[in-house]
């Protein structure tokens, strides 16, 4: 299939050089071609799956990484725009996907991009930082207390009907919610629009995983997001074992497609659990919150850790599990299915929870695929995006289960996901659990220079990564793209014209993680 | 049938506390604690695991500062592990006094939290710990908190924010840093966007490791600030 793709790419740009490495159609391009050959990528169904800047001795390199939906393989434009400009035409116009990826670049690079409806205040909060501040580029540091730098901020307003006002909320809210800042606007019941200011947590991953070594940077990705800890790790080990042609054992493929279940079951749970909350549903909140706890120390019991952290390993697993915790996981796992079916069949019957939720923050097949949503969000509106399937990896080519989809899009849609997908998870542990063998967990982690890609796909999506690494397996440059930074995108489009008490729901039922975006 | 008297069928599912405080799988993973070893040798390849600084070996013996460890587990196997719920520790200022040593409000601040933290705050609320029998409540607003409860190693975007929240406490207040990041940094700070914890902030009272740290090490180090528990 990469063969046709490669050929059909040949037929229509012959002066580029096009090659095939392993699994990805690769070709350094000029800037001018970008926009044509990505058009035309994207009406062959390919998907942005993360653009990765690079800057090294004053030369930045963009690297535009899509996806195929209909085959596995990836494509990899690479363009080196002049050293002096630190212009690129911008990909928005094209494809709105890359529309926050340029805007972080633009603000971590300070690099400008042609013809973006929307820069600015991102990333770098413009109350606090100078425009081009380029935190990510070689040799800028930040030092000196920031907060004496405080400039004026305030948020671009579309209303001008008289008694229109913007109602902020954050960012600090509510009892235990993520910091983020949103903004309401409105002329009194109803809001028109909601916009959130995100990073405010941005804590500098990328940044910080620069200079470290592979291993140390594994403990990032997993902290990126706590509640998704395998789904993150999962992808930047891959990234990592690609990069230096390490090849985890069998027995490490399998365990590793347990945790990742055992993770998705979880996070589904406290995700259903925030759905039962926002609607102050106490008792089903409550419920859920104790299905919650016992996965959490059936993690604990079977891997040792709450929240899976310290499981993963370069080239394979930290620590052997064995087939008797994995048992008695897959066993105390199934022992609550029951429960958490008689609590999905409760809600369906609560006519008062369903209206709460039902045709609450719609958002529609063409706008998943506008947006290039991803996970659980963008299967409740039909688009059957999951890594496992359409860019496969171990164990998953020789498991079998159903990617639930729903077609409404709305937040009823979504929780009827997040429940056929624990189903399908505890389907998937115990059928792993019978394939186990004995053999090693680890592969000699000979660590070499190198770069690749890595992806899985996380409870809420898929995870796709970067790394570059240099000869004593120190990290030169590594690039996450997490689920939620591709799923906030997408909120906007979710609370258009909703009513204010209707926010919480919203929020819950989309499932977003405000660390994970903000990395 | 209603939720109501769903309610009730499930019956009490609430942990005997402070008395049965010995639920390992609700503990997990532990912290780990001073080990003594065979050899100085041995003593320094552990030391040598550790990706924060969190091990420190004289001769024989691996001494433990608590609040840098972020239970990556490479030591697990061979250095000790508490399985207790006794992880906080004063750093300045004791349990709140007076007409605070029964019940606090607690206002919970997100300063770069990966999630974990607070996934584990919010079980505090949840039938297994049921925080409220000790009088211990979780307020929304600043104005009406006792105690303000950090997680996340403070990004600079998130410093003034949290500043603030912690001057719009009324006085007497008292500040509790939960989970590695907030205690020290964790593997976040200090670095260009992240402090070094809480206390690069706001004066900070009790500290609790832990990455995370469980519910029952939570509502120990909260009745602790209280007054109701003494911590080690």
């Amino acid at each position: 299939m990469l063969a046709e793709a490669v050929t059909a790419l040949r037929s229509r740009w012959s002066c580029v050089d096009w090659s095939i490495e392993r699994d990805s159609i690769c070709a350094s391009i000029s800037p001018d071609d970008l926009r044509a050959i990505t058009k035309y990528l994207i009406s062959q169904e390919w998907r942005l799956g993360t653009i990765v800047a690079t800057e090294t001795h004053g030369q930045l390199e963009l690297r535009y990484c899509l996806y195929a939906t209909r085959h596995p393989g990836w494509v990899q434009l690479v363009i080196a725009p002049d050293r002096m400009e630190r212009a690129v035409p911008s990909l928005t116009p094209v494809t709105i996907a890359a529309d926050w990826f340029e805007r972080e670049i633009e603000d971590l690079f300070s690099v400008s991009f042609a013809q973006h409806p929307r820069l600015g205040d991102f990333v770098l909060h413009d109350s606090q930082w100078a425009e081009n501040a380029g935190l990510m580029r070689p040799g800028v540091h930040t030092s000196g207390d920031l907060s004496e730098q405080q400039r004026e901020w305030r948020p671009k307003r579309v209303l001008e009907e008289e008694g229109a006002f913007v109602m902020p909320i954050g960012p600090i809210f509510s009892g235990d919610a993520e910091s983020a800042l949103f903004l309401l606007e409105t002329v009194g019941e109803d809001v028109v629009r909601a916009v959130p200011r995100l990073f405010y947590k941005y804590r500098a991953i990328e940044k910080i995983a620069e200079g470290r070594t592979a291993a140390d940077v594994l403990l990032l990705a997993e902290r990126c997001a706590g509640t998704s800890a395998i789904g993150n790790g999962l992808a930047y080990c891959r990234a990592v074992e690609r990069a230096s042609g390490v090849e985890p054992p069998a027995r490490a493929h399998v365990v590793r497609g347990f945790v990742a279940e055992l993770e998705r079951l979880r996070h589904h749970m406290t995700s259903v659990r925030e759905i039962c909350a926002s609607t102050s549903l106490t008792v089903a909140a409550s419920q859920a919150l104790w299905l919650e706890e016992q996965l959490l120390r059936i993690s604990g019991e079977t891997c040792g850790h709450r929240y899976l952290f310290g499981v993963l390993a370069i080239g394979g697993l930290q620590h052997d599990v064995d087939d008797g915790a994995l048992r008695a996981c897959v066993a105390g796992a199934a022992a609550l299915s029951p429960k958490i079916d008689q609590l999905r069949t409760a809600l369906e019957n609560s006519s008062s929870f369903l209206d709460r939720i039902e045709r609450v923050g719609v958002v529609g097949r063409e706008a998943a695929r506008t947006f290039e949503l991803v996970g659980p969000f963008a299967r409740a509106a039909g688009v059957a995006a999951d890594m496992r399937v359409i860019q496969p990896y171990d164990p998953y080519p020789c498991v079998h289960f159903d990617v639930p989809t729903e077609s409404e899009g709305d937040g009823y849609a979504r929780l009827r996901v997040l429940f056929a997908e624990m189903r399908a998870s505890l389907g998937i542990m115990s059928e792993l659990c019978a394939e186990l063998a004995p053999g090693a967990t680890r592969a000699p982690a000979a660590i070499r220079a190198g770069s690749a890609l890595g992806w899985s796909e996380a409870p809420r999506g898929a995870s796709v990564q970067w790394v570059e690494l240099d000869d004593e397996g120190v990290v030169r440059r590594y690039r996450l793209t997490p689920p939620s930074f591709r799923n906030w995108h997408g909120f906007h489009v979710a609370t258009e014209g909703f009513a204010f008490q209707d926010f919480p729901i919203v929020l819950a039922t989309l499932d977003l993680s405000v660390a994970e975006n903000d990395r | 049938m209603s939720w109501f008297i769903r309610g009730l069928r499930a019956g009490v599912l609430t942990e005997n506390l402070p008395e049965g405080q010995n639920l390992p799988a609700s503990l997990t993973p532990g912290l780990p604690r001073r080990t003594d070893f065979a050899t100085e040798q041995e003593a320094l390849e552990i030391t040598s695991l550790c990706p924060t600084g969190a091990l420190r070996a004289e001769e024989r013996a691996v001494h433990v500062t608590s609040e840098r460890c972020v239970e990556c587990m490479r030591c697990k196997p061979e250095q000790d592990w508490r399985r207790d719920a006794d992880w906080a520790r004063f750093a300045d200022g004791g349990p709140l006094e007076g007409a605070f040593t029964r019940s606090i409000h607690v206002r919970i601040v997100d300063a770069g939290d990966c999630g974990s933290c607070l996934s584990e705050l919010a079980q505090l609320n949840g039938p297994s710990y049921n925080l409220h029998r000790f009088g211990i409540f979780i307020t929304p607003t600043p104005r009406q908190a006792d105690v303000l409860l950090v997680v996340g190693p403070v990004t600079r975007q998130m410093l003034d924010p949290l500043k603030l929240a912690y001057e719009a406490m009324p006085a007497p207040k008292r500040v509790l840093a939960v989970g590695a990041c907030a205690a020290s940094g964790g593997v976040f700070g200090p670095s260009v966007m992240c402090a070094a914890g809480a206390a690069d902030a706001v004066p900070v009272d009790l500290v609790l490791p832990g990455c995370p740290p469980p519910p029952l090490a939570i509502v120990h180090a909260l009745r602790a600030l209280c007054g109701q528990e003494r911590p080690a």
